[in-house]
C-alpha cells in the first residue's frame, strides 16, 4: 500500500518499494541503484560477493515499472557504482536494462559514483526541473521542491531497520532501491540538519509505506 | 629414569621441589611423535608440557625456535612466560622465552621473526597470522615441539579446527615435529587423542581425591525466577570472610556487574572484592589480575573470563552463581580451588533461582557419580578450510594436490574428499557462483600449476581477517569528561542503540548514566546511588548439556522432594497443583496471556537447539494460522512463544509432516539460518570484520549479510557457502532428529493447558536472552501501532 504526498503543490506517491511515483506525469523514481556494485569490489580485490544484486535490482526496477505504468523514469544518481561498472555490467542485464528503457522517457542524473557521461539510452543530466519540482543526486541548502536521494536514509521501528524516505515541506529524500545498498541512520547530522522540525520518514521494505515523525535521536 | 639436566636438577632439590609421577611420564615419552596428558587442575600439567623441551635445549643448545606453545587466551601466554622464567632464571639455563599475541608491539613482532627465540608462547590467531608470512618456512624449519595447553577448551570450537590446519601446515614445514596436547578431565579421551593427531598416546595423571562440593543453603529462598543470586549476599560474604580466596564464577556478564555492585553494598568490612570479565578494559582486567597474583584480594567476582588455567595463587573456595548447565566445566572450575595437588577442591554451588535448585541438584549428583557430559564434534567445518586456503596462499604459491595431502592429515579433515576440497579451492578462487564467475577478477590464479594471490594486495586484508572468533560488535565505554575520559570497558552496540541520554547501566560495579555516543564511544558520567537499568551487554551463553537435562526431568517425576530445600518442593508442587510437570511421555503446552502479550511455551525437554528449531517451525505454523507470532526463545528445557493472539489448542502445531516440509521453505529466511551465514560467511572471508576504524566513517562500507543471503538463495541455492550454512545448522542449530523423536514418543499425546496466568515453571524463560523476532504479519501489525502512535503524539494524525 502506497503513501500519497504532496510537494511543491504536486501529488506524488511513496511506494513501499522506496520508488516514488508521479501520477499525473506517469513518471517513476528511483534513486541509488548501484548498479555493478559486486563487479566493482572484485576488481579491486575486495570481497567476490554474490554477482547477482544487478538482476536483483532490475528485477525490482521492472516491476515497478510495470505496476505504475510509468513513462518516464528518472534515476536519482549512483545508478551505477562507478563510471567502469556499466562496461562491467552481464551482456544479459545490459540488454534488459536497454528493454526498460526503450520507449520511455528516461533520464539519468548524475551522482557522485556515476559523475562521468554514461554510454547508454537514456538522457543524462546533472538536473532536471519538471513542474514545481526539481530532481538532483544531492540535496542542496535551501532548496524548494526538491528530489534528490544519495544518504541512502534508514530508520528502525518496532525492532525492525527500514529503509525510509524523508520528507518535509519543502524536499523529499528517496531511499536507495539498489539491492547491496547499506544506509545512514535518519538521526546522523548530515540528515538532521538538512530536514526541518516536523519532518516525516516514510518507511519501505514492507508490504506498506507507512510515515512516522522522523527520528531524529538514537 | 633421570633424563633432567643436572642445573635444573639441582635447582629443583634445592627448592626442596620434586615432581609427579605424571611429569616424569613426560619426560620419558618425550621422542614420542603426539602425547595427550589428561590432568587435573594444580597437577602441574603446563611444567610437565614444557620438561622435555627444557631438558632437550640445556643437553643440546642451539639456536632458532624449539618449542611452540599455544594457549586459547593471551593472558595465559604472559602467564606461562612468568612462570617458566622461574626455573630457567633459577637454574641458570641458556633458554630464551618470548610471548606473541595481538598485544605485542610491532617491532618485537618484527624482531621475532628474524630472529624467534627458543620457545615462543602464543595463540591460534597469532600462529595463522605467523603462517601468513613468506618467511614462514625458515621461521618454523627446525620446530622440535609443540604444546597445546588447554586442549579440551580448543578442540570444542572452531579455532580448534583451525589450530588442527595449523598443525598439519607446521608438520610440513618441520617434518620431525613432536606434538603434546594438555587437558583438563574430558569424557571421551581417545576422541580428543585423535584430534591431536592419529597416533597419540594418552597419559592419565591421578585425578587426585574427589572434590568437596555442596549446595550453598540460605535462610532467605531463592527467588521464583532471575539470575544473579542476590538473596544469598550475607551467606556468600560469610563465606568470603571465612577463606583466604574465593573465586564466584558467573554465568554472563551482566550478572557478575549486578552481583558486584550488591556485594559492595553488602560488604561493611570493606573486604577487597575485585571484579574480573571480558567487557571490562584491559587496564582494569590487568589491575586486578596484578591485585590477584599479589594475594591483595579476598574475593574476584568472574565469569568464563577466568575459566582457564591461569594461575591466580591462592584460592581457596570456588563459588559458582547460578546453575553450571554442564558438568565437565563444574568439574574444571571447582578444579581452580587449591592448586595444591592431591588436596581436595572446595566449591559450593548457589542457584540463582528455584529451576536452578534442581538444576543444581542434578548437577552434584553427576559430579558424585564421576559423570560428564559432552557432544562429539562433527567434521572440520569448511569455512575454515576456505581461511585456511586464503592463509597458504599469502605465505605464497602452493599446489593443490600437495595441500589436498597435507589437509587430510588434519583429525577434523580426514574425511574430507578431493572434490569437496577442489569445490573449497574454487569458492576461495572464484566466488564460486554457478552462473557468472569472476572470471577476470578472481581472487586466486593458478600460473605454472601453482595457485597464489592474483593481487598480492590481498594478503594485507586477509590477514586482518584472520580468525574464527566472530565478535559481536561492540562500543567502548568512557567517563565524559574534558580530558577525554577513563575507559570502563564495552556494551554490546545493540545494547547502545537502546539507550537513550539518561538511562542507567552498570559497568565494571558502577552506575553510570548514559550521555551519548561520541565517534563510536559511548560516553557515560558517574551516577551513585541511581537504580540500574539491566545492562544487557554480552556474556558467554552456556547451554545445559543433555546430560544434565535428563537428570533433571527424572527428578520431575519423584513423588516428593524432600532432597531438595523446602522452597522448591513446594515451587514444583505449586506447578503441579496449576498446570503439571512435564515428563517423558506427554509433551506439555501451557498458554497464557502475560504482559499485555500471548504466550505459548512448549515443554519439550529436547535440547536448546532442537527447542529453538521448533520454535521457528512453530512460530511458521502460528503464522499460517494467522496466530500473528511476534517471537520466541528457547532454552534447553522449553521455547516461549509471544504474539498478538491466544493458542488455544497446539496440538494441530505439531503435525509432523508439515513440520518437515515447513523445514525446508523455513531453511530459506529465517534469523538462525543468516545467523550462521554471517559467521560463516566471515571466516570463509566472503565479507569483511567491520574495524571500529572503519565504521567511523559515516556512510558505512558493510553490507548485510542478511540481503546476500537472500540473493543467494535466489539465484545460487547450491552455492559453497549456503551448504556450509546448512551443514552447520544441521550439526548444532536445527537438530530436527531430536524433534523426530520427541514427536514418536509422545505419539500426539499433547496436551495444552490455558492458564489465567504464568506457571511457576515457565517464569525463568521471560529472564532468557537471544530471543529472536518472527517477521512476519504481527510485526507488520505492531509496526502499524507503533507508527499511529508515533504520529498521534506529534500531532500529525
Amino acid at each position: 500500500m502506497s503513501l500519497a504526498l504532496s510537494l511543491a503543490t504536486e501529488s506524488l506517491i511513496a511506494r513501499p518499494s522506496g520508488a516514488l511515483f508521479w501520477p499525473e506525469r506517469q513518471l517513476l523514481c528511483v534513486s541509488d541503484l548501484h548498479l555493478g556494485k559486486s563487479e566493482r569490489l572484485a576488481r579491486r580485490a575486495g570481497a567476490l560477493l554474490p554477482p547477482y544484486e544487478t538482476r536483483e535490482t532490475l528485477l525490482r526496477l521492472e516491476a515497478e515499472i510495470e505496476a505504475t505504468g510509468a513513462r518516464s523514469v528518472i534515476c536519482l544518481g549512483d545508478s551505477f557504482d562507478d563510471a567502469a561498472s556499466l562496461d562491467g555490467l552481464d551482456e544479459a542485464d545490459r540488454l534488459w536494462l536497454t528493454r526498460l528503457i526503450a520507449g520511455r522517457d528516461w533520464i539519468w542524473i548524475a551522482g557522485n559514483h556515476d559523475a562521468g557521461p554514461l554510454e547508454i539510452a537514456g538522457s543524462h543530466r546533472a538536473e532536471v526541473l519538471l513542474g514545481g519540482l526539481v530532481f538532483r543526486h544531492i540535496a542542496e541548502p535551501g532548496a524548494q521542491g526538491e528530489v534528490s536521494g544519495h544518504y541512502h536514509p534508514k530508520a528502525r521501528l518496532a525492532g525492525k531497520v527500514w529503509r525510509c524516505f524523508l520528507a518535509d515541506r519543502a524536499r523529499l529524500i528517496l531511499p536507495a532501491f539498489g539491492t547491496y545498498t547499506g544506509g545512514l541512520w535518519c538521526h546522523d547530522p548530515a540528515l538532521t540538519g538538512l530536514l526541518q522540525p516536523g519532518a516525516l520518514a516514510i518507511l519501505c521494505g514492507g508490504a506498506v509505506a507507512r510515515a512516522i515523525p522522523m527520528p531524529r535521536r538514537a | 629414569m633421570d633424563t633432567l639436566p643436572p642445573a635444573l636438577s639441582q635447582w629443583f632439590t634445592e627448592k626442596g621441589w620434586s615432581l609427579h609421577p605424571h611429569q616424569w611420564d613426560m619426560l620419558a615419552r618425550a621422542r614420542d611423535p603426539a602425547t595427550l596428558l589428561i590432568a587435573p587442575t594444580g597437577g602441574g600439567k603446563t611444567l610437565a608440557g614444557f620438561l622435555p623441551t627444557l631438558a632437550e635445549l640445556t643437553a643440546t643448545p642451539a639456536k632458532g625456535l624449539h618449542t611452540l606453545y599455544i594457549s586459547p587466551l593471551k593472558a595465559l601466554a604472559a602467564d606461562i612466560r612468568r612462570n617458566l622464567r622461574t626455573p630457567i632464571e633459577g637454574a641458570n639455563l641458556p633458554i630464551r622465552v618470548e610471548d606473541r599475541t595481538g598485544d605485542t608491539t610491532y617491532t618485537q613482532r618484527r624482531r621475532q621473526r628474524a630472529d624467534p627465540p627458543h620457545i615462543l608462547l602464543t595463540t591460534p590467531e597469532s600462529l595463522a597470522l605467523l603462517l601468513s608470512y613468506e618467511d614462514a618456512p625458515r621461521i618454523f624449519a627446525g620446530l622440535q615441539r609443540v604444546i597445546l595447553d588447554e586442549l579440551h577448551a580448543l578442540a570444542e570450537s572452531k579455532r580448534g579446527d583451525q589450530m588442527t590446519l595449523l598443525l598439519a601446515r607446521l608438520q610440513s614445514l618441520s617434518p620431525g615435529l613432536r606434538r603434546v596436547g594438555l587437558s583438563a578431565t574430558v569424557e571421551d579421551p581417545p576422541a580428543l587423542a585423535r584430534f591431536l593427531a592419529p597416533d597419540t598416546g594418552i597419559l592419565l595423571a591421578d585425578p587426585g581425591p574427589p572434590p568437596d562440593i555442596q549446595m550453598l543453603e540460605t535462610d532467605t529462598p531463592p527467588p521464583w525466577a532471575g539470575g544473579g543470586g542476590r538473596y544469598a549476599m550475607v551467606a556468600i560474604l560469610e563465606q568470603v570472610k571465612q577463606h583466604r580466596t574465593t573465586l564466584i564464577f558467573h554465568n554472563t556478564r551482566a550478572q557478575a556487574e549486578l552481583f558486584f555492585r550488591d556485594l559492595w553494598l553488602a560488604n561493611t568490612e570493606d573486604l577487597p572484592i575485585g571484579i574480573h570479565h571480558g567487557s571490562l578494559s584491559r587496564e582494569q582486567r590487568e589491575r586486578v589480575e596484578a591485585a590477584m597474583v599479589a594475594g591483595q584480594l579476598r574475593a574476584i567476582v568472574c565469569t568464563g573470563s577466568l575459566d582457564l588455567g591461569i594461575d591466580w595463587g591462592d584460592v581457596d573456595l570456588v563459588i559458582q552463581v547460578g546453575a553450571p548447565k554442564n558438568v565437565k566445566r563444574l568439574v574444571q572450575r571447582i578444579g581452580r580451588a587449591n592448586h595444591r595437588y592431591n588436596a581436595p577442591s572446595k566449591a559450593l554451588l548457589l542457584p540463582a533461582n528455584r529451576f536452578e535448585v534442581v538444576e543444581c541438584k542434578a548437577a552434584l549428583d553427576a559430579v558424585r557419580d564421576g559423570t560428564l557430559d559432552g557432544e562429539p564434534r562433527g567434521p572440520g567445518p569448511r569455512d575454515v578450510l576456505c581461511q585456511h586456503i586464503l592463509l597458504t596462499a599469502c605465505s605464497g604459491p602452493f599446489d593443490a594436490g600437495q595441500l589436498y595431502a597435507e589437509v587430510i592429515t588434519a583429525g577434523p579433515y580426514a574425511a574430507l574428499t578431493r572434490p569437496a576440497f577442489d569445490a573449497t579451492l574454487d569458492f576461495v578462487a572464484t566466488g564460486g557462483y554457478a552462473l557468472r564467475a569472476y572470471d577476470r577478477w578472481q581472487r586466486l590464479k593458478q600460473t605454472g600449476g601453482l595457485w597464489h594471490l592474483r593481487d598480492p594486495r590481498a594478503a594485507a586484508v586477509i590477514r586482518q581477517n584472520l580468525g574464527t572468533i566472530i565478535d559481536i560488535e561492540t562500543l567502548k565505554v568512557r567517563l565524559k569528561n574534558r580530558f577525554g575520559g577513563t575507559p570502563l570497558g564495552e556494551v554490546e552496540e545493540s545494547f547502545a542503540a537502546t539507550l537513550t541520554p539518561g538511562d542507567t547501566f552498570l559497568i565494571g560495579g558502577q552506575v553510570v548514566r548514559y550521555e551519548g555516543l561520541r565517534e563510536m564511544t559511548v560516553e557515560v558520567t558517574n551516577q551513585p546511588g541511581r537504580d540500574p537499568k539491566v545492562a544487557v551487554f554480552n556474556g558467554t551463553k552456556f547451554a545445559t548439556s543433555t546430560l544434565l537435562t535428563q537428570r533433571i526431568l527424572d527428578i520431575f517425576q519423584q513423588e516428593r522432594w524432600s532432597d531438595l530445600p523446602a522452597h522448591t518442593a513446594q515451587w514444583l508442587s505449586l506447578q503441579r497443583e496449576v498446570s503439571r510437570l512435564p515428563d517423558a511421555e506427554t509433551l506439555l503446552c501451557e498458554s497464557f496471556p502475560h504482559d499485555g502479550r500471548e504466550h505459548l511455551v512448549v515443554y519439550g525437554f529436547a535440547g536448546r537447539n532442537a527447542q529453538q528449531t521448533l520454535g521457528l517451525l512453530l512460530t511458521k505454523a502460528m503464522e499460517e494460522a494467522g496466530l500473528a507470532p511476534l517471537g520466541f526463545v528457547a532454552t534447553d528445557y522449553a521455547t516461549l512463544i509471544w504474539g498478538i493472539d491466544a493458542v488455544e489448542d497446539a496440538a494441530p502445531l505439531f503435525d509432523l509432516h508439515a513440520l518437515q516440509d515447513g523445514l525446508e521453505t523455513w531453511l530459506a529466511g529465517n534469523a538462525v539460518m543468516k545467523r550462521t551465514f554471517r559467521a560463516s560467511a566471515i571466516i570463509a572471508g566472503l565479507i569483511e570484520r567491520s574495524h571500529q576504524g572503519r565504521r567511523k566513517s559515516g556512510r558505512q562500507a558493510t553490507f548485510s549479510s542478511d540481503i546476500l543471503y537472500d540473493t543467494l538463495r535466489k539465484y545460487d541455492p547450491d552455492h559453497l557457502l549456503l551448504q556450509i550454512t546448512r551443514e552447520e545448522a544441521m550439526r548444532g542449530l536445527i537438530d530436527f532428529s531430536r524433534i523426530e523423536d520427541l514427536l514418536a514418543r509422545v505419539s500426539g499425546r499433547i496436551e495444552t493447558r490455558r492458564l489465567p496466568r504464568l506457571s511457576p515453571l515457565s517464569a525463568p524463560l521471560f529472564l532468557e536472552p537471544g530471543r529472536i523476532p518472527v517477521q512476519g504479519a504481527g510485526r507488520e501489525r505492531l509496526a502499524e501501532d507503533a507508527a499511529r502512535r508515533l504520529m498521534e503524539a506529534a500531532g500529525l494524525a
